[in-house]
């Protein structure tokens, strides 16, 4: 069971590709405004492309070119579930009913419908609430019952929306470890903000900005070596891109980055990423010379705390440095830094 | 002065005390006509009034024939306020204004629009006279008079319910499954019961009350056509008693079917 | 520059209260004077011919004509309103005011009788009283709880006729309306009304009317302001102009 995707919607600037093997679970990252939930529209059918095709099962969901739809499957026979980030439980209904809607829409009898509507209550560990409103239930709560009903409707492709972005912090977890052990063996599409849900949850991770698709590949791998901006920061990286030049990575303002390069070497004038761990980054006030070390001038943009360290975020870089130090060197916003990192810290790799 | 509290502790905010006058003085100029009508009442001859053959007749009708029109207000009504509230297409604005006519017509010129249309010699009078089906001078006439001047109520009463409630939990529905008509049926109509049921009860008092397109287009036979307010005023002329008491009777039925239903619902 | 403006809403002020006092008191070498005549509707052209006669005769008078059902006015009357003459469809409304003693001594000035009025065309093919109980005629009558249903009630029971309409409408102009626009085959109503519809009816005599004749009385209105005029209305329309006019229209002597 497969899906594949392939749509564009010129007028909002969105020309995604994207496809997701049988039983499969790909994370779609990205900023706010990328195209995420555009394509989860497209795919649940409450979008229409202006050109391309979806299909899954080797079943054409829809088909436009030239902005007129030739194929159209409404979004009831499509079986892609969809789960937003509100729960959305339909509230004249108890919480069984809710799960069992699914199976009774499609034509099971309701002792039919009810007996797999507790079992799947069962697999979220809810089935004692089986018999209480909606408006009763904790936002964690209300999200796992959720999630329990798009299961029961059988889909073969679930869609999630940011499932974890409306809960508290503290329930999180435990709803992803849930969400984890249910989507064995379901395909799904999940967007999120939070590395974590890809890095627990899916298998592959595709990095969605502007509205195209710009890195694509298994979670680790990504997560590891990223090689776009906003994959970067979400693994908490920094990233400069740029050409080999044979001794190191020149980036398009002028420095030469110098890092661990992969043992089979790169060939001259490859595009290249090199990445380094913020904690890695030294700060100081002035130009530190004669030293082996990476050095870029930048200015603070803004300080944030970050455990038991300070995150100076500059112009281009991001340090982490300790609050004495940070106070030593009376970081403002607007301060003019140098930035230096060592190149053993520094990972190159062919973009 | 302290601001008027509840008795679970909220105090009423947003509400000037100066609001109280022109509010007391807006209730009044509604109860006091209803008062003066009931202290005009001759009490002792109350019940045989009220209980006359044509007055029975004309409260048996008025209830039956503003049911039928509440039920084709419902029938025609719903469907009506979905594709208002859901669809986009040129000239729905045009379309929104136009069924809120009835509202503000007269209700004599529309009981003279509705003769032009179904009458003898109206525009589907003719093929409907062949069709065998006289509409003129009969109940039909009455419901067909009613549900002109009573749908805008529901239209636009249900209307407003759905675009509040949008669409979210439809497309849920639709994910699970559900076909157009299941999810109308278990989550639509469900989720704006409120906002349905208050325009079917306006609706349903507009037809009782309705006087001026009735006695234009169907006419006025007793048991036939003579709702309560054609009786009403019929008996202005000869029995004023008669017409108050009976005045009386058709204010405690709308009354009686606005206050059960909104029990049902409790606050609004 | 208030004084200027101050004098002059004064002077308004004074001229309007000056205009209210000399129309109260009747008389007035400033304005006209209003003579107010409550008539049955049947009696709408006619008496619109008579007020312009008397307007003509009267200088400085202005007839304000109100016409509606015979026992809204009555109601109207009783309820206090200004009227100073009172021109009834039939005895029985003018008998009500003269048990409150709200008027005058009445006086009988015209006489009507009932016609049979049919679209034109006539496609009912109705000739007789008698027809208009066969069963495909659908037959429009006023209610009998108005002067000319009372007046059909009473032809049709002399003829032993049952007659069975459509709708029993509350006015004489319901009625006409509905024969007008075909919606009837036929309806009871006045002479005079058939004469006022002119083409837009056809009229078939009913000998049997005689059987059910309105009279129409008159009376000036009691504690009137303008009582000596309101006793030279009712004067011109018993006149023998007044008579004339009244038969032009239809009506009968009384």
């Amino acid at each position: 069971m497969t899906l594949t995707f392939a749509a564009t919607l010129p007028a909002r600037g969105f020309d995604v590709e994207l496809d997701v093997a049988e039983g499969r679970t790909l994370a779609l990252l990205g900023p706010n405004g990328a195209g995420k939930s555009t394509t989860l529209g497209l795919v649940a059918g409450t979008l229409r492309p202006h050109d391309g095709h979806v299909t899954l099962d080797g079943r054409t969901l829809v088909r436009a070119d030239g902005g007129r739809t030739r194929t159209w499957v409404p979004p009831h026979d499509r079986h892609v579930a969809l789960l937003a980030q509100e729960p959305l439980l339909f509230p004249h209904l108890s919480v069984r009913q809710n799960v069992a809607f699914g199976p009774r829409s499609q034509g099971a009898r309701r002792r039919t419908a009810d007996a797999a509507a507790d079992r799947r209550l069962e697999q979220v560990g809810l089935a004692h609430l089986a018999d209480r409103a909606p408006s009763t239930l904790s936002g964690g709560q209300a999200q796992r019952v959720a999630v329990a009903r798009a299961l029961a409707a059988e889909p073969r492709l679930l869609l999630l929306d940011e499932p974890m972005a409306a809960l508290d912090v503290d329930v999180t977890p435990e709803l992803r470890q849930t969400l984890r052990h249910l989507l064995e063996g379901q395909t799904a599409v999940i967007t999120t903000h939070d590395v974590l849900d890809a890095l627990l949850l899916a298998d592959e991770v595709a990095v969605v900005e502007d509205g195209r698709v710009v890195e694509r590949g298994p979670t680790a791998q990504v997560l590891s070596r990223p090689r776009s901006t906003f994959a970067a920061t979400i693994a908490g990286l920094n990233l400069l891109a740029g050409t080999w030049t044979g001794d190191g990575v020149l980036t398009t303002t002028g420095e030469v980055v110098r890092g661990r390069t992969p043992p089979d070497g790169i060939a001259t004038g490859t595009p290249t990423t090199a990445v380094f761990r913020p904690a890695a980054v030294a700060v100081y006030l002035d130009e530190q010379h004669g030293s082996p070390r990476n050095a870029f001038r930048a200015t603070v943009r803004s300080l944030e705390p970050r455990g038991d360290l300070v995150r100076v975020r500059t112009d281009r870089l991001a340090a982490d440095l300790t609050p004495q130090s940070a106070a030593e060197l009376s970081l403002v916003p607007g301060a003019q830094v140098w930035l230096s990192v060592k190149a053993a810290e520094v990972d190159v790799y062919p973009a | 002065m302290r601001a008027p509290t509840r008795s679970t502790g909220e105090a009423a905010v947003g509400l000037p005390r100066w609001a109280f006058v022109p509010a007391a003085v807006g209730g009044l100029f509604v109860l006091l006509p209803l008062v003066a009508m009931a202290t005009r009442v001759d009490w002792s001859s109350y019940w045989g009034l009220i209980t006359s053959e044509s007055a029975r007749a004309a409260l048996l009708l008025s209830l039956q024939t503003s049911a039928a029109s509440t039920v084709a207000c419902l029938v025609l009504g719903v469907p009506m306020a979905l594709v208002l509230a859901r669809c986009r297409f040129p000239g729905i604005d045009l379309l929104r204004s136009l069924v809120m006519v009835p509202l503000v017509l007269p209700p004599v010129v529309g009981g003279i629009a509705l003769l032009y249309t179904f009458g003898r010699r109206g525009l589907l009078g003719e093929t409907l006279e062949v069709a065998g089906l006289q509409v003129a001078f009969s109940t039909t006439a009455v419901v067909l008079a009613q549900t002109f001047v009573a749908l805008p109520f529901l239209v636009t009463s249900l209307e407003g319910a759905l675009r509040t409630a949008g669409a979210r939990y439809e497309m849920v529905a639709a994910s699970l499954g559900a076909r157009p008509t299941t999810v109308l049926r278990r989550v639509t109509l469900p989720l704006v019961w409120p906002g349905l049921l208050s325009g079917a009860v306006l609706s349903f008092a507009r037809a009782l009350g309705e006087f001026g397109a009735t006695i234009t287009f169907a006419g006025s036979l007793q048991g036939v056509t003579r709702t309560l307010p054609l009786e009403i005023y019929l008996q202005r002329e000869t029995d004023p008693d008669a017409a108050v008491a009976l005045s009386l009777l058709l204010v405690v039925v709308a009354v009686l079917v606005i206050a059960a239903t909104r029990r049902e619902r409790g606050p609004l | 520059m208030r004084t200027p403006l101050a004098a002059g809403v004064a002077a308004l002020a004074v001229m309007a209260l000056a205009g209210c006092g000399a129309s109260a008191s009747g008389t007035g070498d400033a304005g006209t004077t209003t003579l107010t005549v409550f008539a049955a509707a049947s009696l709408k052209g006619s008496f619109e011919d008579l007020a312009a006669q008397f307007e003509a005769a009267h200088e400085g008078v202005d007839v304000q004509l109100s016409f509606a059902g015979s026992s809204d006015l009555v109601a109207q009357i009783q309820q206090g309103a200004p009227a100073d003459v009172f021109a009834s469809a039939d005895t029985a409304n003018m008998d009500k005011l003269v048990a409150d003693d709200l008027v005058g001594d009445p006086q009988d000035f015209a006489t009507n009788t009932l016609e049979i009025a049919v679209p034109p065309g006539n496609p009912a093919g109705v000739e007789t009283l008698a027809d208009l109980a066969s069963p495909g005629v659908k037959l429009v009558l006023c209610a009998p709880e108005v002067p000319c249903g009372a007046a059909s009630a009473k032809v049709a029971d002399a003829a032993g006729l049952d007659l069975r309409p459509v709708s029993e409408e509350q006015s004489v102009t319901d009625v006409l309306g509905k024969v007008t626009a075909g919606e009837a085959d036929a309806g009871l109503v006045y002479v005079t009304d058939v004469a006022a519809a002119g083409d837009d009816v056809e009229g078939v005599e009913l000998p049997e009317s005689a059987e059910a004749v309105n009279t129409y009385p008159i009376a000036p209105v009691a504690d009137s302001d303008r009582a000596e005029l309101a006793r030279q209305f009712v004067d011109l329309v018993l006149s023998s102009e007044g008579q004339q006019t009244l038969a032009g229209f239809g009506f009968a002597a009384p």
